[in-house]
């Protein structure tokens, strides 16, 4: 207990003159799994036994009432679940349901910080009070993800508080179709989902068609594994995605939108439904839309688990009750989409981002970003970092800035930063590539990322230390596409299990300096030979670690040995006799019972047994354990 | 009859037959391939589309699956930060091998998912809805533990 809070000590202080006094509880996925809803539970209960008299919902008027709120994720996940107070601006981290009595005391009675839920820098040893005091925040610049960790996404008169709707009624009532579409052109804003096409053109060629029935299709498909911007934003500030959704939706013309959402994401089903309700109610979706006479029609669609959903023309076949698998452009989905009419297709953040620009107008949105990619970009850090979570930053920022600064450096397997730790990242995931330690300070956008073989993406980053094995990470991603190929085209199909089954060679010793040549060769022929995005991008990983890490392939393929030690195959774990005390914490922590010895003598690894998980090396305190 | 209460519920139209499986799969955990049928004949296609669909997505079990299922996310954050030898410690001991993800008595389903999105909390098993993060191989047999214990007691 340290630190005095200056700003109020009053817990019933909100009247008008002094902000109200609020607990927000992030409710997240990550923050749920470790236990948010039992956390709210107890401060609601904690609380009323102290006496002082809270209220969950949001009121405009001001309140005397401590404000008692679930938000959706802010973005620092591993650290859940997160409480932050207001207006003093303290942010808890892994906060346990055993800690609220004492936050309740010593904070909301007592005024005073519980410095030891506070998040400490690992790098300076700071312990930081709140947001403007963590580095993984202060480098951000959130525009897209700013109400998610204070608004109650669930509460549709907190959203309109903060200036929700403004921008739909203003393109509903004020503006016309060919103005809105000029704004979003003029913008600049490019497609958030790994594309990067222009939104603007896009919304001009299914504007123009002339047809009585038009669609939007909101695309939160997000399947990339290792990303999972769009989930946050739903969870948290739902209401910020169907908002864009109108405005698209009277951008060209529709009268009925959808709203495609990943089935692994049952929180943000739930929170985009409940959205859709309420703006129902409200008027803001039905046949009167803000009173303009306009209808328009909102319905949540849940997939199924097929990756390939996320391709627009796949997603349309989906929602039309078929099997998921694209067809050949032209005709474009804004010519000929979902039942033969014009339709366009958006992602999450491409939409959130579309509120503000109509907000604020083109030029602020340009403010940021690059000429030929302005605003900003969300992005999901995650792998061996400090800090993993979600980031949003002007494109334009650099590999360096986002990975070691934002993200607080490179982790080992314990989890201990290393400063040379850096090995590569992965960004865009299946269909992306890998950066090395060469494009660290390369700035992130669409374009300086293809000069070098990989892509945006939808944002998913994906860092790895020294002991990633390369070829695993390419067998990886090909075992991924190769499972979720639709099936269509040829090549993709029988070419992605192909290149699976040599890089499963190259992994278990079988292959040689042929596999390499045939493989590269192959790579090149799928890329060619698909219809659809999938296909077209399979490859990239495969290729991407060939150009960088070729040497890591030849130790695989001429020397049968994998330079991690994480090919199991190729790795033979054994304990080191001269170095090996006999502590026997090997043998306790392996899952399998693999390791035997007497206490204080050498111990020894039965290899018939081993799954080669690596538990035995984590544990062993005086490095005994060789070849894992 | 539920599966005729569903297919009420969407019109019987064919255009919704992703959502009517999505249903039908809540109610008896799996697709049985009579229900199947059942529903081709009612929407008025052939089966042979009900089964496209059906075997398409990877949602949709056209096997019965077992009383608990555990989810091991092998997304690309869970993969490099050891997904593989949680799953293998899971199914060494529930002595799953080869191509079998379900236990002779039913009790379990082991499942691999692409990504949960919960990558902050990688690498993460999901046992019946419920997430655990920052799982380890002993953790993930130690859950499956637990849950033979409750149901031997």
């Amino acid at each position: 207990m340290s630190a005095q809070i200056l700003n109020i000590m009053d817990p019933a202080a909100g009247n008008g003159t002094k902000p109200q006094r609020r607990v927000i509880v992030c409710a997240g996925t990550g923050c749920v799994a470790n236990g948010a809803y039992q956390v709210i539970t107890a401060f609601q209960e904690q609380i009323q036994a102290a006496g002082i008299s809270v209220t969950t919902e949001f009121k405009p008027e001001p309140t005397h009432a401590l404000r008692l709120n679930k938000s959706g994720c802010q973005g620092f996940c591993q650290m859940g679940p997160l409480v932050t107070v207001l207006p003093d601006e303290i942010l808890y981290n892994k906060v346990k349901v055993g800690d609220v009595a004492e936050i309740v005391r010593e904070t909301l009675m007592g005024g005073q910080v519980v410095d030891r839920l506070l998040y400490v820098d690992p790098a300076t040893k700071k312990h930081c009070q709140g947001i403007q005091d963590i580095p993984f925040y202060q480098r951000q610049q959130r525009f897209v993800l700013k109400e998610c960790g204070t608004i109650d996404p669930e509460d549709i008169h907190e959203y309109l508080h903060h200036g929700g709707y403004a921008a739909a009624k203003k393109a509903v009532l004020s503006m016309t179709p060919e103005q809105i579409v000029q704004e979003i052109t003029k913008s600049g804003l490019r497609g958030r989902g790994g594309g990067g096409f222009p939104t603007g053109r896009k919304w001009e060629a299914a504007r123009v068609q002339k047809s009585a029935k038009k669609y939007v299709i909101c695309n939160a498909d997000e399947g990339d594994p290792g990303a999972f911007m769009n989930r946050s934003v739903m969870e948290g500030n739902p209401h910020s995605v169907l908002e864009g959704l109108m405005i698209a939706a009277r951008a060209i013309g529709a009268d009925e939108t959808l709203i495609y959402v990943r089935a692994e994401y049952p929180l943000a089903v739930t929170r985009m439904r409940r959205a859709v309700e309420d703006a129902q109610k409200l008027g803001f979706l039905g046949d009167n839309v803000f009173g303009s006479g306009q209808a328009l029609d909102c319905e949540v669609l849940e997939g199924a688990g097929a990756f390939v959903c996320g391709e627009e023309t796949a997603m349309i076949a989906s929602i039309e009750g078929l099997r998921g698998m694209p067809r050949p452009k032209p005709p474009f989905p804004a010519q000929s989409g979902l039942w033969g009419k014009p339709t366009i297709i958006n992602n999450v953040e491409t939409l959130a981002h579309v509120v503000r620009i109509i907000n604020q107008g083109a030029d602020t949105f340009r403010q940021l970003g690059s000429a030929a990619a302005p605003g900003t970009k969300t992005f999901a850090l995650t792998g061996h970092v400090a800090n993993t979570g979600l980031v949003e930053v002007p494109f334009g920022t650099t590999l360096r800035d986002v990975v070691l600064n934002i993200g607080g450096g490179i982790t080992d397997r314990r989890g201990k930063v290393k400063p040379n730790g850096f090995k590569a990242v992965q960004i865009g995931g299946p269909s992306g590539g890998c950066l090395t330690q060469e494009h660290l300070d390369l700035p992130l956008d669409y374009d300086s990322l293809r000069t070098v073989g990989a892509m945006v993406g939808s944002g998913g980053l994906v860092a790895m230390n020294e002991k990633t094995c390369m070829v695993s990470v390419a067998r990886f991603f090909m075992d991924f596409t190769q499972r979720e190929s639709c099936g269509k085209c040829v090549l993709c199909r029988e070419g992605t299990r192909q290149l699976l089954a040599m890089l499963d060679d190259i992994i278990e010793g079988r292959a040689t300096g042929e596999t390499l040549a045939l493989m590269e060769k192959l790579a090149l022929a799928v890329q060619k030979g698909s219809l659809c995005g999938l296909g077209k991008t399979a490859p990239n990983p495969v290729l991407s670690t060939l150009r960088y890490f070729r040497a890591e392939y030849d130790a695989h393929v001429f020397h049968k040995h994998c330079p991690t030690g994480q090919c199991k195959a190729l790795a033979k774990p054994s304990i080191d006799a001269a170095k090996c005390k006999g502590c026997t914490a090997c043998a306790r922590k392996c899952p399998v019972g693999a390791i035997t010895g007497e206490k204080k003598k050498a111990h020894v690894i039965d290899q018939g047994k081993c799954i080669v998980c690596g538990a035995c090396a984590d544990t062993c305190k005086f490095e005994a354990v060789v070849g894992v | 009859m539920k599966v005729f209460t569903i297919l009420e519920k969407h019109g019987r139209k064919p255009s919704r037959l992703v959502p009517i499986l999505q249903a039908v799969q809540e109610e008896y955990r799996y697709l049985p391939e009579e229900v199947l049928t059942y529903v081709a004949t009612a929407l008025d296609v052939s089966p042979a589309r009900v089964f496209g669909v059906a075997t398409f997505y990877s949602h949709f079990a056209i096997q019965p699956k077992g009383k608990h299922i555990i989810r091991l996310c092998d997304g690309t954050a869970c993969h490099v930060k050891d997904s593989v030898p949680i799953l293998d410690a899971i199914r060494k001991r529930l002595k799953l091998e080869g191509k079998k993800n379900t236990t002779d008595d039913m009790l379990f389903t082991v499942e691999t998912v692409a990504c949960l999105g919960a990558c902050g909390l990688a690498p993460v098993v999901v046992v019946n809805d419920q997430v655990h993060g920052q799982m380890t191989p002993e953790h993930g047999v130690k859950l499956v533990e637990e849950i033979i214990a409750q149901e031997q007691s």
